[in-house]
């Protein structure tokens, strides 16, 4: 198993009153609701709280891309993760990912992602999402029925700047370049693994088992909501007639942990609330731009993740939401119990463990994470026994690997220096 | 009017055709046509109408070739040539309107009689066209009607959005249509339009709906002072859809073109 402790970095300071005084949380926010002043400790405390979760032995830290959105403050994930390849030791920088239909050119991502393989020591998972609507069309203004056919363009041309060895050209539709020449490049050969977050649009299953990606599905609705997407995904990888490795497939779940059931409630129940209701809180005009999904995936039935159940998430109390598996918390063995649920019925190698969630405060928030890194992950490593040694879906970082400072403390004199270099 | 089908370079396109007269191309709105349009029923009656659907819309085929203002123009000069139509009346509404002003400007020698009913094409910042990929069903009438209420009872004709298969259905629609539309529409309705409207020769006549909330009026005169010796209809008590709302009005003014 590989479990990545993962933080979505929302604001924590969204008033009250927030759904009902604005119509959304993502694209046309309150400008005046975002405080810099503020914001210089919120980043620090979500980095050092992605730092921590390095010491207790998660397998990686996670960030992700989203724009103009107040549960998500991170519109460059790669400032965050080139903070976190300095500042961690062991754990993967798993950056999930970086819209590459939004990047002009796209070789950018290739570059920046080179240099996070490089600082960290072989250590990136490179995510590679087509963004969601309210991200790629209606903050970045890519026309909705072409982004996929910008977004695959991309993703040629970063895989072949990676694994080329020669300056070349590339006449893209969307890309002319005359001198495509990466330098650096990334440690991990062929290439850094590679993950496609994706929301159920069924042309995201053929691309990642044509191309030994791993699919990823970052829901908030939790795996109960989740079987039957996943299903869809197993059973195209079994027509298709590739192995069913576990670490084919990745999902984001949101956890707390707590010593009992009551005091997981207790602790936690204010910020899930905050999440679901404050958080979540997106028009729907913003959801899905005409032409952003295939007509194939809407026929599928696979509605929008982003659209709320009817009603709306504020009816959903702390009981709704853990028996309706959007969240898993309580005692560690109530934890440890409903993840093997999930690992289990997803068949999901990749767990993205949502442990920061909504306004929680930094030591509630270590306090469950390192109940879930003490006494639940051990009993949930060996899940997969058959596919222990399956590392095509996570990294393969250089065995000698520098920490960060380890300069002398003083600089050297003058005859230290003639001594040095006589 | 009748539904057929002509073969153009890139795609089999489906058209309407009807009436008697002189004839006239009808380039429709994002929101598509159907053969019971009342506007193009109505200028059946004075012209032979030939109204091409934009491949994605209705029932036609998706032509994933055109990407951009160009392929858009090109594309229904393809249709003109496959129709066999030599100098037709042009005319355009909303997006149809943009690219009839588009075709009208590429090609100025080919064309002698353009009407642009209320289109998009020009950006101005303080006169923002509405963003329409974003309104939900419910929220269009507002925009599209002088009277609301009437529009909305015009658009939904009865259907029910609480109905999954038809929401579903609408869904696909709408990802088919706008998705399509949203090529030179989205997210601003510009693609230098502007700076090529000079090049226009053809007489021109432009309409527009007074209480027009979707496309200000403030851009009929900029396509009046932007294509020579056009002539400007302003249409009272009517909205974006001034096709629906004064339907006679509107076949007057393209009639006096000749």
């Amino acid at each position: 198993m590989k479990f990545t402790w993962f933080n979505l970095m929302p604001w924590p300071y969204l008033p009250d009153d927030f759904r009902e005084k604005n119509r959304s949380v993502w694209v046309d926010i309150d400008q005046k609701l975002f405080d810099p002043a503020k914001s210089h400790e919120v980043y620090n405390t979500y980095m050092d709280l992605l730092e921590y979760a390095d010491t207790l032995g998660f397998d990686g830290v996670g960030v992700n891309e989203h724009h103009q959105n107040g549960y998500g403050i991170m519109p460059s994930p790669n400032i965050i993760a080139a903070g976190l390849a300095r500042r961690t030791k062991d754990a993967a920088i798993v950056v999930l990912g970086n819209s590459i239909a939004l990047y002009n050119p796209p070789v950018r991502v290739a570059e920046e992602f080179a240099m996070l393989d490089c600082i960290s020591g072989g250590r990136l998972v490179a995510g590679f999402p087509v963004g969601t609507s309210m991200d790629t069309n209606y903050c970045y203004g890519q026309i909705p029925s072409l982004t996929r056919e910008k977004y695959q363009e991309a993703h040629d041309l970063i895989i072949k700047a990676w694994t080329t060895r020669e300056p070349f050209a590339f006449n893209g539709r969307y890309n002319k370049l005359r001198h495509v020449n990466i330098w650096p490049r990334p440690i991990q050969q062929p290439r850094p693994p590679v993950h496609i977050p994706g929301g159920g649009s069924v042309e995201t299953y053929d691309f990642c088992i044509d191309n030994t990606y791993s699919y990823s599905y970052l829901s908030f609705s939790g795996y109960l909501r989740a079987q039957a997407l996943m299903n869809g995904y197993w059973k195209q990888v079994e027509e298709r007639g590739v192995d069913k490795s576990p670490y084919r497939a990745g999902f984001a779940q949101t956890i707390l942990v707590a010593d009992t059931d009551e005091e997981a409630e207790r602790l936690y129940s204010e910020h899930v609330s905050y999440f679901y209701n404050r958080c979540l809180h997106v028009y729907p005009g913003f959801a899905d731009a005409p032409g952003y999904r295939t007509i194939k995936t809407i026929q599928t039935g696979a509605l929008s993740q982003y659209a709320p159940p009817r009603g709306g998430y504020a009816e959903l109390t702390w009981k709704d939401l853990v028996e309706g598996g959007h969240v898993i918390a309580g005692s560690p063995e109530t934890v440890r119990q409903r993840m093997e649920d999930l690992i289990k019925g997803l068949n999901v190698g990749n767990i993205f463990c949502l442990m920061h969630v909504g306004n929680m405060p930094a030591d509630k928030c270590m306090y469950s994470t390192k109940l879930f890194a003490e006494k639940v992950m051990p009993k949930l490593r060996d899940m997969f026994p058959d596919w222990a040694d399956d590392n095509r879906f996570w990294t393969t970082p250089l065995d000698k690997r520098v920490t960060a400072g380890r300069l002398p403390k003083e600089a050297p004199t003058g005859a230290e220096l003639a001594r040095t270099y006589a | 009017m009748e539904l057929k089908t002509v073969q153009t370079r890139h795609v089999p396109v489906r058209y309407l055709e009807g009436g008697f007269g002189p004839d006239l191309v009808f380039l429709h709105g994002a929101g598509g046509i159907t053969a019971e349009d009342p506007f193009v029923n109505a200028l059946a009656a004075k012209f032979h109408v030939y109204a091409p659907l934009i491949p994605g819309f209705g029932d036609s085929e998706e032509c994933p070739e055109i990407r951009d203002m160009l392929d858009f123009t090109l594309h229904s000069w393809d249709v003109v040539e496959a129709l066999g139509l030599k100098d037709p009346v042009l005319v355009g509404h909303s997006m149809g309107g943009m690219i009839a002003a588009e075709m009208a400007a590429i090609a100025p020698n080919d064309l002698t009689r353009l009407a642009l009913i209320g289109p998009p094409g020009l950006w101005d910042d303080d006169h923002p066209i509405v963003d329409f990929f974003t309104l939900m069903p419910f929220e269009m009438p507002q925009y599209l009607f002088h009277d609301p209420a009437a529009g909305a009872a015009m658009m939904s004709s009865g259907r029910s959005m609480e109905d999954p298969g038809f929401l579903q259905a609408y869904l696909v629609t709408n990802a088919r249509q706008l998705g399509m539309a949203g090529r030179i529409l989205f997210p601003i309705p510009e693609r230098g339009l502007a700076q090529r409207l000079y090049r226009i020769k053809a007489k021109t006549v432009v309409i527009w709906g007074d209480s027009d909330r979707f496309v200000p009026p403030f851009y009929a005169h900029g396509f009046k002072k932007g294509i020579k010796g056009a002539e400007l209809v302003s249409i009272p008590e009517a909205g974006h859809m001034v096709t629906l709302e004064k339907t006679a009005q509107v076949v007057d003014a393209i009639v006096r073109l000749g």
